[in-house]
């Protein structure tokens, strides 16, 4: 052992520098050519700062689509999901909670359309995106509360759409804050 | 054809398509071959070598490699613990996160050492900057530790009679800076142009479209995530790993991060037939681990897309399927997928919540780390592998009278002993050790209440998942566990350990004193080993040890869950 200590330290003093210090700073310096950076894309209106692109945030007013629930309270500090397995007695009286706001606040909307993503939580508790689905069935609530027409704002909900990557592989969904901001803009 | 499905064959056939020529090129640089790399890679291993004071092309035997692993990695243990327990008032911590207890840093330490990266923290708010990066280092070091080891046992598997079996620096040094290295860089780069961080400076603070204030946590994370996907590490930047929107943005880097979970460990496969000039011997591991993968990942694919039966009779639509603890942006089938490739390859990260798994769902990830040698971690999954497959040429061989012979070495009553002690380890420690976190819970419930998050066989889940996870080196979780508490530090530490060393020794001993042994030439008399019978014979010793040892903890959690709902 004794002939390998040496080696070992002097060793580890070498991928010290080599993977913490060249390899971190290489990618660092090539981030600098990266959108805003490598600091994280934000999104502004008016020149104020709104929100990172990538990250979701909390939308609860009746005149905003809402975006999911979220276990992390969209506290972008930190991350969480519920982790609640799907059997749980008090999770489901949870959802349970979740449907019934929902329909209180969506009074045109059937029970049997409203898709699980919109009142189930999301594993980041920074999920950006909600299904399509789930943005259709807040159409008329949205319509009503800004007096709208649902033709005017099923038309931008169409525009918001992000097919799958190249129309064959993964979900479609929308980003809601973007929705959000492009349905602050309609007038 | 649904878009979903597509994604994961997609994913799949992409991993096996570079899996092939990648395994050559690890073949060659173990066997020491020239590549067209070596006019950038000759002169950086050198100047390694040089600084380190070691000679490189000195030969060393099995005692002396593992030797050399220990050394090396006592020393990487105790300047973690350095770090981790006082990185609060060192530099690069914007956010000004504290330095970690005693027993944290014990676990923690031992959890990146060992390849493992359990997390009991949460990197938002637990570790800084620094220490991010001494874990990164970590990934990379501890990944080419494993892969060395896997070398020593491939060049120990020539046909030939010899005590000497490379050096351990030079195989260690090559695996990081040869493979591990330029793979990080690509997958860094197109992270960070896809939006994922990679800067210095602390959490940045807005305000919402609705008014809300909110602050966001940032850092250097591309860096730290390209290798934590390769080398089978698992620990994420973020608390949440890759489901977290910057460290995952989109489909795309889900199928990048997802193809690198399994690259290697499929890549060494390869390694080993192109080593031994025994192409088909490759191909019949890799099928046997391909059918243990695809029975695994099957299931739990059908049943998060098929969506939960509880949330099912609350009479509302899964056009999806099970959304609890899923992204919207990859779904239900992406998720599976990622639990079961993460799962079955000790790396441990995760793209959705495992705790909000449907049941069966959950059981096969759990299945996955029970098994570890269906693909299996970078370099170790071999050597798990190794150990099943010189328990199937003992068994078939006394089953058609012949002698148990594995590439011409004679495998004999102390090679025999010291596989069987570490096929038995892994659920031995596993159960256990879940035995007497459940004797506590269920003595003192009070006392214990804040441990589980979710009553019942569910719970028992949760503990059962956790010591699965530390002692197949996993790192992922059943995360509703509360584990942040000195009991489940010190003991998972303690399996981490042993679960990491313990199952390196096994083999590579093994691989050691066959590789001394004359070699026997191949005569009617031998008993085939590169054919589909054998290959079944192996999985039907696989199926044995894994469904003899587990089923019963099995049936008391995931499986009762399943039914009772």
């Amino acid at each position: 052992m004794k002939q390998h200590i040496l080696p070992a330290l002097k060793l580890t003093a070498v991928t010290i520098v080599f993977f913490m210090g060249v390899y971190t700073l290489f990618v660092w310096a090539v981030a600098q050519a990266a959108p805003n950076k490598g600091e994280g894309e934000t999104i502004s209106v008016n020149n104020k700062l709104v929100g990172y692109k990538l990250e979701g945030q909390k939308f609860s007013d009746d005149k905003y689509f809402w975006s999911r629930p979220s276990a992390a309270g969209y506290n972008a500090a930190g991350s969480s999901g519920s982790n609640k397995g799907t059997t749980n007695p008090d999770y489901l009286k949870d959802v349970q909670s979740k449907i019934d706001t929902f329909l209180v606040h969506n009074p045109t909307v059937k029970k049997e359309d409203i898709p699980s993503d919109i009142v189930t939580y999301s594993g980041s508790g920074l999920d950006p995106d909600i299904s399509v689905a789930a943005a259709k069935i807040q159409i008329n609530r949205i319509a009503k509360t800004r007096n709208v027409s649902e033709e005017k704002i099923n038309a931008l909900v169409e525009t918001q759409i992000q097919k799958p990557l190249l129309g064959l592989f993964g979900t479609e969904k929308i980003n809601v804050l973007q929705l959000n901001i492009e349905l602050d803009k309609l007038k | 054809m649904n878009t979903e499905i597509s994604g994961i064959i997609l994913m799949f056939v992409l991993t096996v398509v570079l899996a092939i020529p990648l395994g050559r090129y690890i073949g060659k640089l173990y066997n020491g071959d020239k590549t067209k790399l070596d006019f950038i890679f000759n002169p950086l291993d050198n100047l390694f070598f040089k600084l380190s004071g070691i000679k490189a092309d000195k030969e060393m035997n099995w005692k002396q490699h593992l030797v050399a692993l220990l050394t090396i990695n006592l020393v990487w243990f105790l300047f973690s613990m350095l770090i981790l327990m006082n990185m609060g008032w060192l530099p690069l911590n914007p956010d000004g996160n504290p330095s970690m207890t005693a027993d944290t840093a014990f676990n923690t330490g031992i959890s990146f050492i060992s390849n493992t990266n359990l997390q009991h923290y949460s990197g938002e708010s637990g570790v800084s900057y620094l220490g991010q990066l001494v874990l990164m280092l970590f990934q990379f070091i501890s990944a080419g530790a494993g892969m060395a080891v896997c070398a020593v046992v491939f060049n120990a598997m020539k046909e030939r009679t010899t005590e000497k079996l490379g050096n351990f620096y030079n195989y260690f040094v090559r695996s990081c800076t040869r493979v591990l290295l330029p793979l990080s860089i690509i997958v860094a780069l197109i992270l960070v142009f896809n939006g994922t961080p990679m800067t210095f400076k602390g959490k940045d603070q807005f305000i919402s479209v609705q008014g809300d204030t909110v602050n966001v946590s940032r850092g250097p994370a591309a860096a730290m995530i390209a290798i934590k996907q390769l080398g089978t590490n698992g620990g994420g930047f973020f608390g949440v790993n890759s489901a977290h929107p910057l460290e995952n943005p989109n489909y795309f880097t889900n199928i990048l991060e997802d193809v690198s979970i399994i690259l290697i460990p499929i890549a060494m496969v390869f390694a080993l037939g192109f080593i031994l000039k025994r192409k088909k011997l490759a191909w019949v591991i890799f099928g046997v681990m391909t059918v243990g993968f695809l029975l695994l990942l099957s299931p739990t694919v059908f049943n998060e897309m098929k969506g939960s039966s509880n949330i099912a009779a609350m009479h509302i639509a899964q056009p999806l399927g099970s959304m609890e603890g899923k992204e919207v942006r990859f779904g239900p089938a992406a998720s599976a997928y990622w639990a079961i490739t993460t799962t079955v390859t000790s790396n441990g990260s995760v793209n959705a919540m495992h705790d909000s798994l449907t049941p069966l769902g959950g059981m096969s990830a759990m299945l996955g780390m029970m098994v570890n040698s269906f693909y299996g971690g970078v370099g170790v999954g071999f050597l798990n592998f190794y150990i099943f497959i010189i328990i199937a040429v003992f068994i078939s061989g006394l089953m058609v009278g012949r002698t148990p012979e594995f590439l011409g070495k004679k495998i004999e009553a102390k090679e025999m002993k010291i596989a069987t002690i570490i096929a038995l380890w892994h659920p031995f420690v596993i159960l256990s050790f879940t035995a007497l976190s459940s004797y506590l819970f269920a003595h003192d419930p009070k006392t214990y209440a804040a441990w589980l998050n979710n009553p019942g066989y569910h719970g028992f889940g949760e503990m059962l998942y956790e010591y699965t996870s530390s002692s197949a080196n996993n790192g992922s979780g059943f995360e509703g566990l509360g584990d942040g508490v000195p009991f489940w530090n010190i003991t998972c530490g303690i399996v981490m350990l042993l679960s990491r060393f313990l199952p390196i020794i096994g083999p590579v001993a093994i691989a050691g004193i066959l590789a001394k042994k004359k070699f026997v030439p191949e005569s009617a008399g031998t008993l085939k080993t590169d054919t589909t019978t054998f290959g079944i014979m192996v999985f039907a010793v696989i199926a044995i040890i894994a469904a003899l040892s587990f089923f019963p903890a099995l049936a008391l959690g995931p499986i009762s869950e399943y039914f009772s709902k």
